[in-house]
């Protein structure tokens, strides 16, 4: 036989401690790859699209030309290409595995909505085009709006919200708009329960109310007693989430429900967590005034890392009346459908918009999406979906509630919260615990919210996780539980240190703020 | 010169008809990272219970309440550019406010330091 | 269901864990008289291909902005959007993350934003820009909000000439905050009389440029005399793409910019998702009183750069009732499409972008008011401009679509009653000179 010793050694000659050789010399570490900042990268002189050459020659700028250069560096597109994909290499997703923060609703994002709002007939058309070259538009809008009136059991719904806290502040301006249109001026107090989100506050306040919290029951609701002492005729309404941000559902709704209207209030409902009932319960059997419908929560358009999202808002009778302008309406020979854009668009007194709450008609291509979702899953698979979510929470409740602690007792909804003593004593906080999953591969949950639970953690797993993938989450879980109780707290204080960077240094951000790439001093002496 | 504490974490010295306030060290551990102090502008007068200062951390936002009536005679401009010193040294350089008290006998409505203790514990 | 992995073997399985007998009873919560117990009274599901063909046939009942000459603009304008920018957005990593709560694994989001806020810094001349509001309409509010509490005053004056979309905005987001909106009228000649309106009560002054009708206007003498009153200034734009040719907000003394992003890199969507750029000067008490969320600079514990969301102490979820604004989700996406265009743009693709869409407006301009009976109304402007028409440019708009062409926006529409023989027409670098003829010719049918 003949030896041949060429080639690549195919054994691992020792082992040895890589420790030494952390460090590189790009600062990249493999596949995870260092990335400056544009402005480190690109210049002025480079641009990455080809245009025709400008005539030159006519100006009618009025001597309103600009002088001197912006200093917006460009990239050719191969570098442009691999600055965004190495970027994009640096992020969680849903695409790469369970996304389980609480309140909201990380759910799998299909591409076939993405295809649909790419159709030209829908991504490329003007708001202001002429009506009759835009009748496809105002159907979408109009069965979409059908689809959210039968699920959530509401006669009228405002598709303008850009997003969950503009549908709050859509909802509640209409209710101030009602409560002025009767002339009741001293109707200046919102009950927010203590567990609501911070957007609850903050857009009562932007509607010139002022907010009273009403405290969580032992049970993790609303404590009726307290909510039923707070009533009285300077109360404008009730902003209350259901199911709630413990992941329960108000069993006591449809009494908080008549209690306010009797009260003479209105009942604002956050539709954040609508993902646990559609299908299975109609918001306005629940006796709801108005209600937020996230379409990048509960209808799977993407989050796209912060938005855009979509917050149609539904009305009861009482006040659809007030509902901002635009909307669309048909014709009077019904032939066509055209927007009501102007308070002049608007036939008879009883109509009283409260006003425009953004230009042009809302967020079209969410509506595309969302519309694209719905008639794939159908009233069967939307039931079906909501039932999921609960189910695939509930699991998870059931697998952790001898090793984790439970904020309430008993089964949850779409949602499941823990407090922090199981941590007690073992140095490791909640904080920790989260980055820690970090390192196991996992985008954590909500932390610290809500605030009536202590060190919280709120699980939302959704209906689009398979039972395999909840049992190894699940497992993990347990697994750096044990790890917390033996002592080994330094993991979890050291944790994250498998992800792209360790933990960030917020407290230097926030005392000398440096919010934009400023050229150093020596370049801009060039 | 004397000490006294709110129930809101809020330290009062009194020196003559000057006090000075600031935040307890446990207000401050509690924050976390004080990031921000927003103070009151000098000539303001406030009454006990007034939101007279914000003191921010990454984490939090909370106002700080006049413990006793009185107007404002000077304030700790330092924690503008230095808002640890609220962590390094809450009873210290960390003061927020001076005030010309207008009523001393407010003081005898506020805890001493062995009650303050206990108030926290 | 194609999106639920779930079996029934799972469910049995997982209700046995969980030791309850169905689905159904997970939700005795639910006030039993509140339970549906059939389906709701919609279709059932659909294949990918039913749902394809039904969205199709909606889709084919509207004009594509490609398909014709095309000429719509009053804040929203119809740019080419390079593939690479789709391509980028769809990225999984981009496109289904959420908010980057979680910094160690967000810094894609993180340092893409960071990049978005230098960018359009630069192009307005400020010197900080937030993360994005909704849509420029929404930013124009929420400055007049801003400019409110950082002067502690209650009166905001507008130009007659901000888009009136935008106007309505504003007012309905100040509304119940007892903030005075005063505007002048609609002016096609300049900024008359709004001087007039500034006093010591004035909070800010809020300036379109270039304007709904296209006008651009010069808000230096303006901005002196709004400071001398103590008052700021807000800049407002709906294209962005005028940035690369004419003055910036900051040129002119703006305090605050802000504007619809939607030209760069994120397309017409009737209406919307679009993107608000939201920018000041870098004054302490100024972006303490910024809306909306923030990216920043800082370090990893191993010391290295790294991005974080920072000053959250002005947002809701902290400051709760007493947030600068109940912004939360944005528009996180179409900022990034922006800054993805605008780097492939760079300052040279963006200086000849805006010089193309100048040249071929000014060649627009010549070719309509040479028609008999049109006169051009604005003697300075970017890519848009109103012509005032013999007849009622309503009427004018609905046999050119006739003709093929989608000829601009009656001026009507945005000031019901008013304005009638008012045409608001754009052009941009996606119109060719056939366009252009195909434009004149139909026009000279129906005046004639």
């Amino acid at each position: 036989m003949s030896m041949n010793t060429q080639g690549r050694p195919t054994r691992m000659e020792h082992d040895l401690d890589p420790g030494a050789y952390e460090d590189t010399l790009s600062g990249s570490r493999g596949l995870e790859q260092a990335e400056p900042l544009l402005f480190e990268r690109g210049s002025l002189d480079v641009t990455g699209v080809d245009l025709p050459t400008p005539r030159g020659g006519k100006n009618r700028l009025g001597g309103m030309k600009r002088e001197g250069p912006i200093g917006l560096p460009g990239l050719a597109e191969p570098e442009a290409m691999r600055h965004y994909v190495r970027l994009s290499r640096k992020n969680y997703a849903i695409d790469l595995g369970l996304y389980p923060l609480g309140s909201c609703t990380m759910k799998h994002n299909p591409r076939l909505n993405e295809k649909m709002a790419r159709l030209p007939g829908f991504a490329d058309i003007h708001p202001l085009q002429p009506e009759q070259t835009v009748q496809g538009a105002y159907k979408l809008i109009e069965e979409l709006a059908r689809w959210l009136m039968v699920l959530t059991g509401t006669p009228a719904v405002a598709m303008s919200p850009k997003a969950g806290a503009h549908g709050e502040l859509c909802g509640m301006m209409a209710i101030r708009a009602a409560l002025d249109a009767r002339g009741e001026t001293g109707r200046r107090r919102v009950l927010v329960p203590e567990s609501a989100h911070g957007t609850n506050p903050a857009t009562a306040v932007q509607c010139g109310f002022i907010t009273d919290e009403i405290p969580a029951d032992a049970t993790g609701r609303v404590d009726m007693e307290a909510f039923k002492a707070k009533l009285g005729d300077d109360v404008a309404g009730i902003m209350l989430t259901n199911p709630n941000t413990c992941g329960l559902f108000e069993r006591d709704i449809r009494e908080i429900a008549d209690l306010i209207h009797e009260a003479g209030g209105y009942f604002y409902c956050d539709g954040a967590n609508f993902n646990a009932i559609m299908g299975r319960v109609r918001p306005g059997d629940l006796g709801i005034d108005a209600m937020h419908i996230n379409l990048h929560k509960t209808f799977s358009t993407p989050h796209g890392g912060g938005g855009p999202g979509s917050g149609p808002t539904v009305f009861s009778e009482a006040l659809a009346p007030y509902a901002p302008l635009p909307f669309v309406v048909q014709t009077e020979d019904g032939a066509l459908l055209r927007m009501a854009e102007n308070e002049s668009d608007i036939d008879g007194d009883d109509i009283q918009p409260f006003g425009r709450l953004t230009a042009f008609h809302g967020q079209m291509g969410m509506f595309t999406r969302a519309l694209t979702y719905m008639m794939s899953h159908g009233s069967d698979g939307l039931k079906q979906a909501s039932g999921d979510a609960v189910l695939n929470a509930n699991y998870i409740l059931a697998r952790l509630k001898d090793v984790m602690t439970p904020a309430f007792e008993g089964t949850c909804m779409h949602e499941a919260l823990f407090d922090d003593r199981f941590l007690k004593d073992t140095g490791v906080t909640t904080l920790d615990f989260a980055k820690a999953m970090i390192d196991e591969g996992y985008h954590p949950m909500t932390m610290y919210f809500p605030l009536v639970v202590h060190g919280a953690m709120l699980i939302e797993p959704t209906e689009t996780e398979s039972k395999s993938g909840l049992d190894r989450f699940c497992d993990v879980l347990c697994g750096l539980t044990d790890a917390a109780k033996a002592g080994d707290a330094d993991r979890f204080k050291a944790a994250p240190v498998h992800a792209p960077m360790r933990r960030l240094d917020e407290t230097r951000a926030a005392r000398s703020p440096v919010l934009r790439w400023l050229p150093s001093e020596d370049d801009s002496k060039n | 010169m004397s000490v006294k504490f709110t129930k809101d974490h809020e330290w009062v010295k009194v020196d003559g008809d000057e006090a000075t306030v600031g935040i307890t060290a446990y207000a401050a551990d509690q924050l976390g990272d004080v990031v921000f102090v927003e103070l009151p502008d000098v000539g303001k007068s406030f009454e006990p219970g007034d939101e007279m200062a914000v003191v921010e951390s990454v984490k939090a936002a909370s106002e700080v309440y006049a413990p006793v009536s009185g107007e404002v005679v000077a304030v700790n401009d330092v924690l503008e550019g230095e808002p640890q010193k609220v962590n390094e040294s809450a009873d210290g350089d960390g003061w927020f406010v001076k005030l010309k008290l207008s009523d001393k006998s407010q003081l005898d409505g506020l805890m001493d330091e062995a009650a303050y203790k206990a108030h926290i514990s | 269901m194609r999106y639920l992995p779930l079996t029934p073997a799972d469910r049995q399985a997982m209700l046995e864990k969980i030791g309850v007998t169905s689905i159904d009873a997970l939700f005795t919560d639910v006030p039993e008289a509140a339970r549906l117990h059939g389906p709701v009274d919609l279709p059932p599901h659909q294949t990918e291909l039913q749902v394809e063909r039904a969205l199709s046939k909606m889709a084919a009942e509207n004009i594509a902005a490609s398909s014709v000459p095309f000429f719509v603009g009053a804040g929203a304008y119809k740019h080419h959007v390079p593939a690479t920018v789709d391509h980028l957005i769809q990225r999984s990593e981009f496109l289904t993350s959420y908010t980057p709560y979680q910094p160690e694994i967000s810094q894609g989001t993180l340092q893409t934003l960071f990049e978005f806020q230098t960018q359009v810094a630069l192009m307005t001349g400020m010197d900080v820009a937030n993360a994005s509001m909704y849509d420029g309409s929404t930013a124009c509010g929420e400055a007049v909000l801003m400019a409110a509490r950082v002067t502690k005053r209650k009166k905001a004056v507008l130009a007659g000439s901000l888009h009136p979309h935008y106007a309505a905005t504003t007012r309905t987001t100040a509304k119940y905050l007892d903030i005075d909106i005063v505007s002048s009228k609609p002016d096609l000649d300049g900024l008359s009389g709004i001087a007039d309106l500034i006093d010591d009560e004035t909070a800010c002054v809020v300036i379109q440029t270039p304007d709904v009708f296209g006008r651009l206007h010069d808000l230096t003498e303006i901005a002196e005399k709004a400071h001398q009153h103590g008052a700021l200034v807000i800049s407002v734009f709906t294209e962005a793409v005028s940035l690369g040719l004419v003055k910036s907000p900051g040129d002119m003394g703006a305090d605050i910019a802000v504007g619809e992003g939607q030209g760069i890199g994120v397309g017409l969507n009737f209406g919307g998702p679009y993107v608000g750029l939201f920018a000041c000067k870098n004054d302490r008490n100024f972006i303490r009183n910024m809306p909306g969320r923030l990216a920043g600079e800082t370090v990893d514990a191993d010391g290295r750069r790294g991005y974080v969301l920072t000053l959250s102490t002005r947002e809701q979820h902290i400051r709760r009732e007493k947030a600068t604004s109940n912004i939360c989700t944005n528009s996180g996406l179409c900022a990034l499409a922006f800054t993805i265009h605008m780097t492939l743009l760079g300052e040279k693709g963006l200086t000849t972008l805006a010089q193309l869409n100048h040249e071929t407006a000014c060649d627009l301009a010549d070719r309509l008011s040479g028609i008999a009976g049109v006169d051009l109304l604005t003697d300075s402007f970017f890519n848009e401009f109103a012509l005032r028409l013999p007849k009622p440019a309503a009427g004018v708009l609905d046999q050119l679509v006739e003709k093929g062409v989608l000829g601009g926006i009656a001026a009507s529409r945005l000031y019901p009653g008013e304005l009638d023989d008012v045409l608001i027409v754009a052009a941009t670098e996606t119109n060719t000179d056939d366009d252009l003829a195909a434009f004149e010719t139909a026009l000279r049918e129906v005046l004639s």
